[in-house]
């Protein structure tokens, strides 16, 4: 099922869409309330999740800690910029492994579409090397791993 | 992630190369056919060309004068896959996604058994 896009825009920018058959509260709850965020944002079969810290107010810490119970973990750290409850997040993240990659921009809208959700997460980097850089390192987090048809470039 | 796709990625990172891979992705082309379109000295393709080398996506040949470039497969196949891997793994974290706001909505409302 191909419900997932990605692509990249202009120099800086990423842009991932989703729809889920939930509504916005629903999706905009499980982005934010911790418990929920464990439960899926684990990247690669294998990887938990046992640190989650989600703040989710304005000047609110992130930090979500990846292990893969094989001596492997990385973490990653952010704070929230603005939430529109149900509809927008706004948030600041960054990588640590271990040595902190550069600020990625990132908001995430939940817009209704019928029943469900249309999600659009639209991530900004400070440039366009940056953003080869992430693309080519990957994020075992899946998430912020971006990037790019490859037909939509070429 | 091999050095070599790194290199890859980060030679896509500028438009003008993406722009020369798009060219020669509808076959060779010259330095001189390249510089044509673009807004470009031959010196300055002919650098981004050697990144674009150096990455494993183009290489040229020898055809009496000419030096046409042409896309190595083998280079842009090595990031697509890379590509369909992110995206699996982005994916699989969309489709447990689904399955916690299965199980969120479940209790009295309407909404069945779980797909």
């Amino acid at each position: 099922m191909s419900k997932l896009t990605l692509k990249t825009e202009g120099d800086t920018h990423v842009v991932v869409t989703r729809r889920f058959a939930a509504p916005p509260e629903a999706v905009y709850r499980a982005h934010t309330d911790p418990a929920l965020i464990q439960k899926w944002l684990l990247g690669p079969d294998g990887w938990t999740m046992p640190v989650c810290v989600s703040e989710a107010r304005p000047g609110g810490k992130i930090r979500y800690e990846w292990t893969n119970g094989k001596g492997d973990a990385f973490f990653l750290t952010g704070e929230y910029v603005t939430l529109n409850p149900v509809r927008r997040i706004a948030h600041v993240e960054r990588m640590h492994m271990p040595g902190p990659t550069p600020d990625n921009h990132v908001e995430t809208r939940f817009d209704p579409d019928g029943a469900g959700t249309l999600m659009t997460l639209r991530m900004t980097l400070p440039d366009a090397a940056t953003r080869a850089a992430m693309l080519a390192t990957g994020m075992e987090r899946g998430m912020d791993a971006s990037y790019a048809r490859l037909e939509g470039m070429i | 992630m091999s050095a070599v796709l790194d290199t890859a990625f980060a030679a896509l990172a500028d438009p003008t190369r993406r722009a020369i891979l798009a060219r020669l992705a509808k076959g060779e082309a010259t330095v001189m056919e390249l510089a044509e379109p673009f807004d470009l000295t031959q010196p300055a393709i002919s650098q981004h060309l050697r990144v674009l080398e150096d990455a494993g996506l183009v290489t040229g040949r020898v055809d009496g004068t000419r030096r046409p470039r042409r896309l190595v497969h083998e280079g842009i196949d090595a990031m697509d896959q890379w590509l369909a891997m992110l995206r699996k793994a982005l994916g699989k974290n969309y489709d447990r996604l689904d399955e916690v706001l299965a199980s969120m909505s479940q209790p009295k409302t309407k909404r069945g058994a779980k797909r």
